[in-house]
């Protein structure tokens, strides 16, 4: 009985609109250049995937806390050096205890401040909703970004070097894919994802109008 | 010189900033599906990521001379942040024309990724100052000619071929991206000297 209420309440509905109907990189086409560069591998996906719901829940957080005081016109500014604050924090983490992550991540970390679903998110819920579903939505928001992230890195890693998570998965006379752990296999994967996805939810886009 | 020069062609080409280092995919893919705009949007690209790149060199080796490298993520952001809003008063006030052009553009630009790695990789490399600022004027060039080159496709695309429903619009691109790609890493060992 109690699981079938769970369905209507507010914070599942928020959670499942990030993870499936909403999913950030899927559905909106956000945040895709950190999601392209550090798949090629699951280790750095997973890091990078993790850095980034930190940093969307923690900035939630922040902003949700203080929506009623900032003024209208810096609220992007504000946004910016609340999210940089954060960010600054994962990269000190990756350095003092995941070195190796943190040397193959390099500059992507730095760029989670540009990653345009932690702004998006800020903009669009923490700003006008109370903190409870501001933690929620920005861990919804992450994980679905996670989510794609892992995917990816997965194929991309067992067709170009033959292992998952540095274990070898297929035959050591694998043939490597080269060009999946360069940037073409990263929009070649991430594109198929998407047409799968968006046949799975039947989710179209219009046809573009053109001049 | 040598270097400069090298410096402009592998950005240009097997460096690209879009194309293999994909970064400012947000708006290449938004602003894409006309020619006309992705222009708009490239030049307002390589004018702030110039400008940025200048900037915060002197400001990044003020940072290392008091110690405090840290931060320097922090004070970039805001660096790029007070140019493109700067910008877009100065160019209000002066040039009501080119802010016309520009205007709605110039405000996407904060978040566009390519603007804040230029910087990070400036860093990353220890350009000196002739380095940084030939480096982050080719590399808005760069990103300009990948935006182009995708809007020019993409609007064949919708004109003249019938794709999967699931494919339209912005996975297509994805798609073009990477046949784009892989044609920009063929320039890997290009050299002059």
């Amino acid at each position: 009985m109690k699981l079938i209420r769970v369905k209507y309440t507010k914070w599942f509905n928020i959670l499942r609109d990030g993870i499936s109907r909403n999913n950030p990189i899927v559905v909106a086409v956000l945040g895709i250049c950190s999601a392209l560069a550090v798949s090629n591998k699951v280790e750095n996906a997973i890091a990078m995937g993790l850095g980034v719901t930190f940093v969307i829940m923690a900035s939630s957080l922040t902003i949700s806390l203080i929506r009623n005081i900032i003024p209208q016109k810096v609220r992007m500014v504000t946004y910016m050096v609340v999210i940089s604050t954060f960010t600054i924090s994962v990269q000190a983490f990756l350095q003092a205890y995941f070195m190796q992550i943190a040397d193959a991540l390099g500059a992507y970390v730095g760029l989670i401040i540009t990653n345009c679903i932690v702004m998006g998110r800020q903009e669009a819920f923490a700003a006008k909703n109370p903190v409870k579903y501001s933690i929620i939505d920005g861990f919804a928001s992450g994980m679905g970004y996670t989510f794609v992230l892992v995917t990816v890195a997965a194929i991309r890693e067992v067709l170009a070097f033959g292992t998952l998570l540095n274990m070898q998965v297929m035959a050591p006379t694998w043939e490597r894919w080269v060009v999946m752990a360069m940037a073409p296999g990263g929009f070649f994967v991430l594109a198929l994802l998407i047409w799968v996805v968006r046949e799975l939810i039947h989710y179209y886009e219009k046809p573009e109008q053109t001049l | 010189m040598e270097n400069i020069i090298e410096i402009i062609v592998s950005s240009l080409t097997d460096q690209n900033i879009a194309l293999i280092y994909i970064l400012g995919m947000c708006p290449l893919i938004a602003i894409s599906t006309s020619v006309k705009n992705a222009k708009g949007m490239g030049y307002a690209v390589i004018f702030v990521v110039t400008l940025t790149g200048i900037i915060n060199w002197p400001i990044y080796m003020l940072l290392k001379s008091t110690n405090s490298t840290q931060i320097s993520l922090l004070v970039f952001i805001i660096t790029i942040a007070a140019t493109v809003q700067f910008l877009e008063m100065f160019l209000a006030k002066f040039s009501p024309k080119l802010y016309n052009a520009f205007g709605i553009y110039l405000p996407l630009i904060t978040v566009n990724c390519a603007v804040l790695a230029v910087s990070l990789f400036f860093v990353n490399r220890d350009y000196t100052f002739v380095e940084t600022a030939a480096y982050s004027f080719s590399a808005g060039v760069g990103w300009m000619i990948a935006i182009v080159l995708l809007a020019g496709i993409r609007q064949k695309i919708n004109k003249f071929s019938n794709l999967p429903r699931g494919l339209t619009g912005k996975a297509i691109a994805f798609i073009v991206l990477g046949i784009l790609s892989l044609a920009f890493i063929g320039f890997t060992g290009l050299s002059f000297f």
